[in-house]
């Protein structure tokens, strides 16, 4: 209640609120096999701190993570190590895609490398350069942060064709 | 710049530190192994920054245990050993990149093997030869006879032909999602 009396209450959605706690506490976990791992590393550090936008808690276990951040090129033989650490984590999970090589092969289009890893996984955010300076990581998350709180990211497209695939079938 | 003329190397001119010794040195192997030994090329005669000396299959071994462990010779590290594609009739060149820890000279012996050949390994001499083998079997498809885990190194085992052959395609992807089972019967 307000001091004159009137009603003063907020009203929102269980998934709005879930969403807003998610974006604000991304727990990320490190998947730097090149130079974009460099400048992931200083961006996680006190320098740029990540922490500021609540996403410090690195995890090194895929059971614990929900923000896979691949920062550097993935070989053809690093690919199903990629795809199985994605299918480790848990839902919902949120792909980050660093630099040239991660997103399309970079230079690198030859036999050895994978062209782009939304070949084999969903990716929800693209960082463009070669590699992303860190302020481009922040940036990224910041907008990572407004497509959870937006709900448009993978995992939310998931979960609601699995809701209307249930609905299908109670009905 | 005539490539033929002298070609400096990390330490100088190798040829004024190591000429004399390395003429010594091919003389001995010439009075030794004067059939299977093919053409020699020498720095200052060809476009080469130290000396290579062809030799035929069979004596390989012999030839690189000769030079690791004769006295005035002592290449004891086996620096490198790699593979060309030469597009030609005997279509590869195994090449043996050899050190002297000793003498801190260099010497380069190659040997030509034509498609469906097994080189002699070289793992009895340099147990470091081993890895080198395999990336060779990886990247070019020549086989080492009497190597003991020859597989692929770098590549999926799944993968299907050798990159580093000129009819390769450069942009031949194979991309497996799922992880490589690692089986000893898929290692032949």
């Amino acid at each position: 209640m307000s001091k004159d009396g009137s009603a003063s209450f907020f009203t929102t959605k269980v998934d709005a609120l879930f969403d807003w706690g998610r974006k604000n506490s991304l727990w990320p976990l490190p998947y730097g096999t090149s130079c974009c791992g460099i400048e992931m590393m200083s961006t996680l550090c006190s320098d740029y701190d990540m922490s500021r936008f609540g996403a410090e808690v690195v995890r090194f276990s895929p059971r614990q993570s929900d923000l896979l951040i691949v920062a550097g090129i993935i070989t053809t033989k690093m690919a199903p190590v990629l795809k199985t650490v994605y299918d480790q984590m848990s839902d919902p999970k949120y792909v980050m895609c660093a630099g040239a090589c991660a997103s399309s092969g970079g230079i690198f289009n030859v036999y050895s490398v994978l062209q782009g890893i939304d070949t084999m996984i969903p990716v929800d955010i693209y960082l463009p350069g070669c590699p992303p300076a860190p302020e481009g990581f922040l940036h990224g998350l910041l907008q990572l942060q407004e497509k959870i709180a937006r709900g448009e990211t993978h995992s939310h497209r998931k979960l609601a064709e699995h809701k209307r695939g249930s609905s299908l079938a109670s009905s | 710049m005539d490539v033929r003329t002298l070609i400096p190397t990390n330490g100088g001119e190798a040829i004024k530190k190591f000429g004399e010794g390395w003429r010594k040195q091919l003389a001995t192997l010439q009075a030794k192994f004067s059939g299977d030994l093919g053409n020699v090329l020498f720095p200052g005669e060809a476009a080469t920054d130290f000396p290579i000396v062809y030799v035929s299959l069979a004596k390989v071994i012999e030839l690189l245990s000769f030079l690791k462990t004769e006295p005035g010779f002592e290449y004891d590290f086996l620096a490198d050993l790699t593979a060309t594609d030469e597009e030609q009739a005997p279509r590869f060149e195994v090449v043996y990149n050899l050190f002297s820890t000793v003498h801190k000279n260099r010497i380069r012996v190659k040997v030509k093997v034509s498609e469906g050949e097994e080189v002699p390994t070289a793992v009895s001499v340099w147990p470091g030869a081993n890895w080198a083998e395999r990336e060779v079997y990886d990247m070019f498809g020549v086989k080492f006879l009497g190597h003991p885990d020859l597989r692929r190194i770098l590549m999926d085992y799944r993968f299907e032909g050798h990159p580093l052959r000129k009819d390769f395609p450069l942009r031949g992807y194979q991309i497996f999602t799922e992880p490589q089972v690692i089986d000893p019967k898929l290692l032949d």
